[in-house]
This record gives C-alpha cells, structure tokens and sequence, in this order.
C-alpha cells in the first residue's frame, strides 16, 4: 500500500521546506554554480540555484536528506526555474533537460535510501515546476495591455520539456507551484496532460496556487475560488496554496478550498511575512503553532513550508501532523 | 465521483457556479460582431478601447457571461479574437465574469482557448462534419479546461424537428460522454432557437419543440444544460422593440419553465415578463405554444398599434455630474478612458498651466488609487489601468507642455528606471516616472522583469545621470543588491535611487549603501519624494547633499549594528527589582469626585474641536503637521483641497446625523499586586470586580532607568494606600456602514475612504473629549487644566490613557476584562472580534492612569518566563499567550 493516494487517506503527509534558504546556508560563490559543467559560460550564474543540481549534487542530496530525517515524506526537486523560460535569463535554454533530470534522480536516490531504512515511512519526489518569470495574462508593458511577453504554446513546449526530464529522472509526483497567473498554470497541466498520454502513464499531479496578499486573489486577479475550479478540469491529486503569505494569513483561503475542493488539499506557507530585509524569520514553534490551527479544522492532506522555512521547521511540523487525521475528502464521506 | 463536481462551475477572476437553484444564466451578447453593428464596426476600425466598453456595459448591465465573437470575413477573426481577450484579461471588472469564446472556426476557439486563465465556454461545436472531428475537438476543450456548447446539428442539417433534436443531442452526450468521458455537467446544449410567426406553417412549432425538446434533455441527459439565442424567436418582428421584448420575456419565461438555464439575451432588450401588458402577453404566448390558428395574424394586427422603441437601458453615467476634479478621480480609480481627453481639456483650462493639472487633480486620484491598492480594495490589473488612464491624460497634456516651453524640449536630466528582475509590480515605478517626466526630467523607463546587465547596458549607452530601481516583492531586495554590486564592478558613478513596498532607508544603508561606493544609493519614500532627491543629485550642491546622506545612512547602520547585538533581556524576577519607584508613603492620591461608570453621548459638533488633523493627512498619504501642512510648498494644494472636502463633508455628517457617538467610562478604587492592577467596585471598595494585568519592559536598562510596567503607576495593595484606575470605551462609528455602504453602492470610494477617516478622527477626538472631562470633572485631579487643542494633542496634560493592543500594554486579549468591567457592548454597541478588533473600527477603548508620574512608555521584547507568568495569572494556555504576545517576544 504504498502508492500515494492510499496513504494520502490514512495520514497527512508532510511535504519539505525551502531549497533557497538551505543553499543560502552554504554561502556559494560564482565558481560552486559552474564546477565541471558550465566553467566556460560567457555570463554570470550564480543566484541559478537549479544548476546545483548538476555542479554541487552533494549539497542538493544533503538538503534532501536533512529533510527527509526531519519528517518530510515528499521532497521538492531542485527545478523550481527548471524551464527554457526560466532558464533564458541566463542563457542555458540547452542545460534544462539535464536539469531535470539529475536533480529527480538525486532527490529519488535519497528518497530511496531514507524507504529502504524506514520502509513504513515511503518517501516520494515531486517534480518542482515553477511559475516561469513571465506571465500569460498580464502584458509586462502598460502602455500595451494586450501584449504578452510569453504565450499559452511556447509555455506548453516549455513544460513538455520539464515534465519529460522529471519523469525520466524518475519522480513519484509533479507540483505545479506558485502559481501566480492561472493560464500558465493550465499550460503546464495541458503540457503534462499531453505527456502521460503520449507514454501512457500516470503519475499524480498537485498544484500550488499564490494568493499574493489579502485581497485574497492571485497576482493575475482570481479569487481562491475561481482559481480552484479553472485548474478542476485535471483529476488532481491535491490542490493548495503556497508562497507570498505565512501561515495564519492563509487560513481563509484554505478553509475556501477544503470546502469546495473535490480533490485533496495541501498548504505550503512561508515563514511568516518578510521582515525588512527579505528574511523570514518565524520560528519553527511560532509557524507550527499557526499550522496547529489548520490540522485542528481539518483543513489539509499535505503541509508543508516555502520561502523562509528550515529542516527545524518542517520537523516541528511533521511532528504535529503526526498527531492529527488528514483532511476528510468528499469521496471518503461518501464510501 | 464526488458530489461537489456534479455542478456547473465557471470562473472569470470570479466563480459562476450554475446550480439546480440557478433560475438562469445571462450570457452578454454584445461583443458579437454578427449580431452587432457598431462592435463590427469597432473591431473593424480598431477601436478597441471603445469595443471594451461594450463588454464592461455588459457586465455593468448584468451579463454573468459574455460572448465574444469575431466570425466577420472582412477581418481576421483569430487575431481580433487574440487581441480582444487579452485586452479584457487586463480589465477586471469584465474579466471577473467567464469568457464564452464564440466562433465556428475551430483555429479561432483554440486560439482563444489559449487567452483565458479561467474556464469559460465554447459555443461550439457539433457532429455537423462527422464524429471524428467532434470527437478531437471535444477532447481538446478537455484538456483546456473549458465547458461546451453543443449545437443539434449533424451531418445531415441543423435540427428543426422535436424529433430531431433530441436525436442529434442524445448521440451527442453518448459520445461525449462514454467515449472522450467529458464532464457531464460541463456539457450545455443548443436545440436551436428559430423565428415564430414567420407567415410559414411549419415554423408554427418552432418555439413548442424548443421547449419540448430541452425538458427531455433535461430529464434524459443528467447533468446536461441548455442554452440559446433567444433574440432568434422574435426575428420576424424587428424594428418592433415593444413586440419582440414582449416576446422575450414570454420566451424565456416558458424556457426557463422547460429547463434551460442559460442563455444569450440582450438584457436591454428584455422586458419583466410580469410587465409585459397583458393582452400583448396572450397574444404572443398564443404564438409561442401555438394556442391558436389565427395568431400570428392576431399578433402582428396588434404589433402595428404598439410601434415604439421598447425600453432604453443605459450604464450609470451618473458618476459624470461630478466636478471636473471628480470625474477625472473616479476615471482613475475605474480605470474608464473614454472621457478622459475631454476632461483632462476642461481641466487644463481651469489652470494656468497644463503642467498643474498633473500635480493638482491626476495625482490625486493617483493617490486615491494607492490607498485603495493598499488598503486591498484595488489589486494589480486595476492599478495598471488607473496608470494607463493616467498616462492618456497626460499624452494629451503633453503637447501643451511642450508647447509651453517653446519649441525645443530641453530636459533637466536624465533617469533610467526599471522593476528589478523577478518583479513585475511597476505601479510605484510609473508613478515615480510620471512624475518626474512632469518635472521636465526625460524618463528612460526599461520596464518590469529587467535583468542587472540590461540596467548596467542602457544607463551607459544613454548616459544617464540617475537610475531608479523599484520593486515590490522582497526578493527584489537581494536584486537590487546586485544591482548595486554590479554597478560598483562597472565603475559606475551614477546615483542609484531605490523605491518600492518593501524596501527600506534601514534595508538600503544597510545592505545596498556599502556594496556601493562608487556614488550614492539613495532610499526614497514615496514618488512626491522622488523629484527633489533628483534636483539635488543633479544639483550645484551635490556632495552636500551626499554628505548628509552618508552621513544619516553610517547613523543608520551603526543603530542597526547595535541593536541587533544589544538585545540583552532581563528575567521577569530582575525586571521586576527594577521597577519604577514611587514613593507612596509620601505621595497624595486624589480621590475621584465620582466614581462608577458614565454613559457618554456628544454631538459631532462637540467632537470637531478636538480633532487632531494631522493622522488624517497622513491616512491620505499627505505628510507633514496640520495646519502648516496647508501652506506647505509641496503637498499644501492638495491637503488644502482635501481639508476643504474633509470640512463640507463633517458639516453634513453633522446635520444630517449620519454618526452616533457613544461612549462610556469608568473610575475604579484600585490596587497593584505585583504586575496587576486589582480593581474593586466603587460601592464596596474591598469586593474585588476586575483584575488588569499589565506587561514589565524587560529590556536592560542603563544603570537608575527602570523597567516599566503600568501597575507601577498604582499604589501596591502593601502600601496601605487607596488609589484609583479608570477606563473607558468610545466610538464614532454608529451609523458608518450604512453610509459607506451608500457611499460604496455608488462607486464613489472617494468619499467612503474619506467618511471613514473622519470617523476615525471622530473617535480619537472622542477619546480626548472624554479624557479632558475625567482630568478636569469626573477624577478632577486637574480642575483647572487650560489647554488648547494644540496642547492637547502634545498631550501636555498630566496622566495617561494607554489602549490594550498599544506599546505600553500590547496584550489585546485585556479588552474583554475592560469591556465587561464597563458593559460597554452593551452601552456603546462596540464589540470585540476574534481577533480582538474593535468594530465599528471607528472606536477607541483603554486605561486611565491618573498619578503625575504617569507616562506612555513601549514594553518592547519580552521573554517567555513573562508569557508563562501571564499564562497563569489570566487562566489561559501558555501556548495561546505566546501566539497574541509573538510580536513582542524575543
């Protein structure tokens, strides 16, 4: 009984923290981002955190397993800006299916090691895709609002790319997070659809939607809910939300998808808001206090934490919602 | 599956969800170039602008969905398909309803398949070119994520039969569903509305069979929805908008009684069906279920006697009687730039220069625009078009400017700007770019999303003497440290300005000042800000103003440095050995004249003196001290407009009582234990009532500074000595949400934002009016206190009135101790939130101390051995304790 959505029904699952704080830890320079695979590369690459995947694979695997020994069932792959999108900025459009890949077989590997010590504990990988940097819906030029920087096929080719890597590095998941503007988000769910068809596989999908503050809309103006049903027309494992808020800012809009969802529902916070620095600094017990509030309503299948959040977090996290059922799906109520 | 599927769910930037309990969904027909003239004729022309006016009229009239369609041979309908759905998708008081996207190309539906972010509608497809098709069609609009219409349409013809039609749909529903397993309920169907009373016998069923046949599809096909274009029924009787609005509303009526549950109507052209004048009404349903042989004849005798032009239905323009300063403000904050030519042309020649029409009325609506941004009640797309109104407003004043100035446009500089990469906010950006191109200052503005080497790139092949980084994310933050990194690398010697949300003058001296020595990194505040702060770096006195900012900026990092370092806490036990000494053997306590609780009721009129204007300018992003605000060189204009709007408006608040002002307050005998302050009822002081429990600064102090806690301010029960506390509940905010409502209703948020100000005002001058009549009546410990309103609000007076929630006792769960020692709910109508918050939030509740050693003091950080001691002395879970008091915990 070891596939996900079985165990999704008996317990919550605790999904990992943060990978830009942890390798912000390691203090990198320019050099750790080129190491062996990118020493000629005519432009800066440091702050493209994906290519640790390739160059530093020892510091991503040492992430992975300091989460998993936190309580983490599931880690996030190093791919989050793992796209030709994403990827453009810094000129390594051709580096995207190595990135994919190493950083899923990495993770799996560890994965792997942490089931095979604690077999009544599985541990999964999730295929990280990120938002891109450029929006569907939203013309970055305001004297042109009709205009897009990006378009709904160059996001699916994009994705396509991303998802085939992930899947042939062997991920147990794919997690379209952050997500901020809802078309690119169904490009990547159209990209994905298209792939399980064509290699006739199925692998669980979940998706992370942004509520950017308490207006209580994602940054390209949909409520929570409209967000939920634009993303419905996909047989989800999960839906949730993630980024921008911390967790108590997020309540209310988790509480709109734990009624409305007819599929899981997952939650990933951040550390509390920014400080004026940019740093996040909630306490584990302060966040996991927050979190308490949701396991005590139900809310969720899956916790996690995004920006700001540490091993220490995610342990006093796991540790909570060890102690808690998960969230009551309607097909449950029904059987 | 599960229930919460089994519905019809759509979403724009909202949901539309259609259930059982739905009467019927109104599809806009408008922006449909087959069916409308003049948006064919807009499309044509490329005018689009005007083309989303008739989609915003839609909306504003009603329309839960709208159709669009761009089927004309004369233009290329992809293109205006693509161009027109992104051009909504920045609009969001269209795009917050679904898109129905309406064609029968099949490369135009995909097409616009690819612009929408929520699930609309294809209207449509059919098995007109075999199943195959269909079939692929069906699962592409899958894996969309759309619902879709489907015509009764086949291979062999469009269904005109009852027969017929259910025929086509059943076979239609078996395939989409058992074989490309599309959601049942996302599945609507069309059984085609024709024309009745044509003069043709076999067009006398036309209307019957429609409704017959959506009553079997509603009964055989579960899930299954139906539609239609009603306007087709009345066909025969154009021209004639009295008879064929009759004939709507007939239509729908024994529709919607049948089952279908959506539809495309033009609801200007829909009469009540209740209203339609009821022998009109017998003749025309006399057609529609075809009652009788003779009528249509009957029908069109009667048509001749009731010609006319049926119902005008026209979009609220009421908003157009305003002042011209209004109109252009509400053009903002809508977004609207249909008028905005004309009106920015009658303002221009209200002023002396064009140039003042942009710094007088244009920036503050800009302002009215922040706020509401701010205050969650904008969000980004609608900011971008109140930016885009502005910009329109100001290209047209820009050729008067030039003018102006004579020919040849000379500028006093030159400033790049740029959203740092990974951000796409530029609201603050444009504002600060407007503004300063206003200021004869040419504006190189690069955009949003700009990496650090297009920045580094552009400001030396332009030559720029400034560059402006803006951001609003905090990632952008640690960019614009690269930025500053990078251009130290670069050798780049030109000032580097830094705005946005979350930056900081701590977060710039800090991190980004001494990455950059080349030149200056500069914090600014605001845009207003933006303009001087370039005249002095582009300025003869340069290096002075340099100075000064190095200066303030080391000041800066040094405060930082050592207070990061510094925070050394003491435990509760040694805090409390230093706690402020009084000596209360020697000190004389005076006893209040009344104690007890006091009901409060005043006048707005009473309340007017005491206001203290100068948190009312700011709430409005006006800085600086009432009254010199009025004349000041900068903001005066504006805060002299606003203090005027701000004055008419409190007279009418006044005499037309649209606030109520209750309060109540409370003089207690009272005695320290500890931390606490015991309070005893005034009619037998030693029966214990209430206890206040107050929080001790922890910090180390230096050597004869104390650690402070309000029970310090109180006589200790050990002293033996009689003392007092007082309390008290104020508000102004009675009756405000009728108003604002109102206020709201009439889109006029101007004044809804204002109305809440002054009633937050109102409270605070409550707050003080109630305290004056403690000091000098009630308490009377300083009978003859004369102090002027001035005075008053440097609050020369002697003791204190601390609010729960505020720095000297930051714990918010002692309001309901205070409200219940009061009753206040009950005599004020204030009540307490989960959260704590007062509602209405126009109020203002807290402690009296009365001692002349009495002073406002911030607990700052505290420990956890305070949180526990809390805990315990008020009963409640430590965990819960330290959750309300985590902002002040170490």
């Amino acid at each position: 009984m070891n596939r996900i959505e079985e165990i999704l029904r008996e317990r919550i699952l605790v999904l990992d923290g943060a990978m830009g704080t942890m390798i912000q830890r390691h203090k990198l320079e320019e050099e750790d981002f080129r190491k062996n695979w990118f020493e000629d590369h005519p432009s800066p690459l440091k702050g493209n955190n994906d290519l640790l995947s390739l160059t530093r694979p020892e510091i991503i695997k040492e992430i992975h397993a300091l989460y998993f020994e936190a309580g983490a069932d599931i880690a996030e792959t190093n791919t989050f800006s793992g796209t030709t999108i994403a990827q453009a900025d810094y000129g390594l459009e051709s580096a995207v299916y190595d990135i994919n890949y190493q950083s899923a077989k990495i993770a799996k590997e560890v994965a792997d090691e942490f089931t095979k010590r604690e077999p009544h504990k599985p541990r999964f990988v999730a295929g990280s895709m990120g938002p891109t940097n450029r929006t569907a819906s939203i013309s970055p030029d305001v004297n042109d609002p009709g205009f897009r920087a990006i378009s709904f096929d160059e996001l699916v080719t994009a994705y396509k790319e991303q998802a085939g890597a992930l899947i042939d590095g062997g991920v147990d998941l794919l997690l379209v997070e952050t997500v901020f503007d809802t078309l690119n988000a169904k490009a990547a769910l159209f990209a994905i659809d298209e792939v399980l068809n064509e290699r006739n596989v199925d692998i669980p999908i979940m998706v992370s939607g942004t509520i950017t503050d308490q207006s209580g809309r994602t940054l390209t103006g949909q409520t929570t809910e409209a967000f939920l049903i634009s993303v419905s027309h996909m047989n989800l494992l999960t839906i949730g939300l993630n980024c921008a808020l911390g967790a108590s800012m997020m309540r209310p809009y988790l509480q709109v998808l734990d009624k409305k969802a007819p599929f899981g529902v997952s939650a990933h916070p951040n550390a509390g808001l920014p400080n004026e620095f940019g740093e996040y600094d909630e306490t584990p017990e302060l966040m996991a206090a927050q979190i308490k509030e949701f396991l005590d309503e139900g809310l969720v299948n899956i916790i996690g934490g995004c920006c700001g959040t540490t091993p220490e977090h995610i342990k006093a996290i796991a540790d909570l919602a060890a102690k808690y059922s998960p969230r009551k799906q309607e097909a449950d109520v029904e059987d | 599956m599960s229930k919460i599927k089994a519905t019809l769910k759509l979403s724009g930037l909202e949901p539309l969800i259609v259930t059982p309990e739905t009467n019927f969904v109104n599809v806009g027909e408008r922006t449909n170039v087959t069916g409308s003239r003049k948006f064919l004729r807009l499309i044509k022309e490329e005018l689009y602008d005007e083309a989303l006016s008739v989609a915003r009229e839609q909306v504003e009239g009603g329309a839960q969905i709208i159709d669009i369609n761009m089927d004309e041979g004369m233009i290329d309908g992809k293109d205006a398909m693509v161009r027109f759905l992104n051009l909504i998708a920045a609009e969001p008081d269209i795009a917050r309803v679904p898109i129905m996207i309406d064609s029968s190309k099949w490369e135009i539906i995909e097409a616009g398949l690819k612009c929408v972010q929520g699930k609309g509608v294809v209207n449509s497809i059919s098995l007109k070119e075999g199943e195959e098709q269909f079939i692929e069609h069906a699962r592409k609009i899958k894996r969309y994520g759309a619902a879709v219409i489907v015509m009764a349409f086949d291979e062999d013809g469009q269904a005109d039969s009852y027969e017929r039609r259910i025929e086509i749909c059943e076979r239609s529903y078996r395939i989409l569903v058992d074989h490309v397993k599309f959601p049942k309920e996302d599945i609507i169907f069309d059984p085609n509305i024709f024309p009745v009373a044509t003069g043709m016998e076999e067009h006398n069923n036309n209307a019957l069979d429609f409704f017959r046949a959506t009553k079997w599809i509603r009964e055989n096909l579960p899930g299954a929805h139906v539609s239609g274009g009603v306007s087709n029924v009345s066909f025969s009787f154009r021209g004639n908008n009295v008879v064929r609005e009759a004939m709507h509303a007939a239509f729908l009526y024994h529709a919607i009684q049948n089952g279908m549950d959506m539809g495309i109507v033009n609801p200007s052209m829909l009469e009540v069906y209740d209203d339609v004048d009821k022998q009109l009404l017998e003749y025309v349903e006399d057609v529609l279920l075809n009652r009788r042989e003779d009528a249509t004849e009957r029908l069109l005798e009667y048509a001749e006697t009731v010609k006319g032009e049926g119902k005008v239905r026209t979009v609220d323009l009421s908003w157009r009687e305003g002042t011209v300063e209004e109109r252009l403000a509400h053009a903002l904050v809508k977004g609207i730039t249909d008028y905005i030519d004309e009106d920015t042309e009658e303002c221009r020649q209200q002023f002396d220069r064009p140039i003042e029409v942009i710094e007088g009325p244009l920036m503050d609506g800009m302002n009215i625009v922040g706020d509401l941004f701010g205050s969650g009640k904008m969000f980004l797309p609608q900011v971008v078009k109140s930016a885009r109104v502005m910009k329109k407003a100001v290209a047209y004043l820009l050729p008067y400017i030039e003018a102006e100035k004579g020919g040849e446009q000379s500028f006093a500089g030159r400033v790049l700007m740029a959203t740092v990469k990974g951000d796409v906010h530029d609201i603050g950006k444009n504002i600060v770019g407007v503004v300063l191109g206003c200021n004869n200052y040419e504006v190189i503005d690069l955009g949003v999303m700009v990496p650090t080497e297009k920045i580094i790139e552009e400001a030396i092949a332009q030559k720029v003497d400034v560059i402006g980084l803006s951001g609003l994310i905090t990632p952008s933050l640690d960019e614009m440290v690269t930025v500053a990194k990078e251009m130290e690398r670069a050798n780049l010697s030109i000032p580097l300005m830094i705005g946005g949300a979350t930056t900081s003058k701590v977060h710039t001296a800090v991190k980004i000042d001494e990455h950059f020595t080349k030149d200056q990194a500069i914090h600014v505040l605001d845009a207003s800000r933006s303009v001087t702060v370039v005249e002095q770096l582009l300025g003869g006195k340069k290096s002075e103003f340099i100075k000064e900012i190095k200066a303030d900026y080391t000041r800066l990092r040094e405060h930082h440095e050592k207070s990061r370092t510094r925070k050394q806490l003491l435990s509760l036990t040694e805090a409390r050995k230093n706690k402020f000494q009084i000596d209360w053997a020697s000190e004389s306590i005076v006893a209040p004249n009344n104690l007890g609780r006091k009901e409060l009721s005043v006048s707005t009129e009473d309340l007017v003196p005491y206001i203290d204007w100068t948190p009312f300018f700011r709430t409005w992003e006006l800085h600086g001290k009432y009254p010199a605000i009025l004349e000041d060189e900068v903001v005066g204009e504006e805060a002299k407009k606003l203090f005027k709007d701000a004055q008419a408006m409190l007279e009418t608040i006044a005499k037309e009582k649209w606030l109520e002002h209750k309060g109540i307050v409370g003089l207690f005998p009272a005695n320290a234990k500890e931390d606490d302050i015991v309070i005893y009822d005034p009619e037998d002081s030693t029966k214990e009532i209430s206890v206040q429990h107050t929080i001790r600064q922890q910090t180390k102090k230096a050597p004869g500074v104390p650690n402070i806690a309000l029970s310090d301010f109180i006589a200790p029960v050990e002293s033996g000595k009689k003392d007092y506390v007082g309390a008290f509940v104020v508000t102004s905010g009675i009756g405000i949400d009728h108003k604002v409502a109102e206020f709201e209703a009439d889109h006029d948020d101007y004044n809804s934002i204002l109305l809440k100000a002054l009633a937050d005002r109102l409270a605070e001058a409550f707050a003080e009016y109630a305290h004056k009549l403690v000091r000098t009546y009630l308490w009377g410990y300083s009978k003859d206190e004369t102090l002027d309103n001035e005075a008053l609000i440097k609050e020369e007076y002697r003791g204190i009135r601390p609010a729960p929630g505020y720095p000297a006792c930051p714990d918010h769960t002692e309001k309901p101790a205070l409200f219940a020692l009061l009753n206040a709910t009950e005599v004020t109508g204030v009540e307490l939130t989960d959260s704590m918050a007062m509602t209405p939030t126009a109020s203002v509740s807290g402690w009296y101390f009365g001692s002349r050693h009495a002073k406002y003091f911030g607990v700052g950080k505290i420990t956890m051995d305070q949180v526990q001691s809390l805990a315990e002395r008020k009963g409640m879970e430590v965990e819960v304790m330290e959750r309300w008091l985590s902002p002040n915990l170490h």
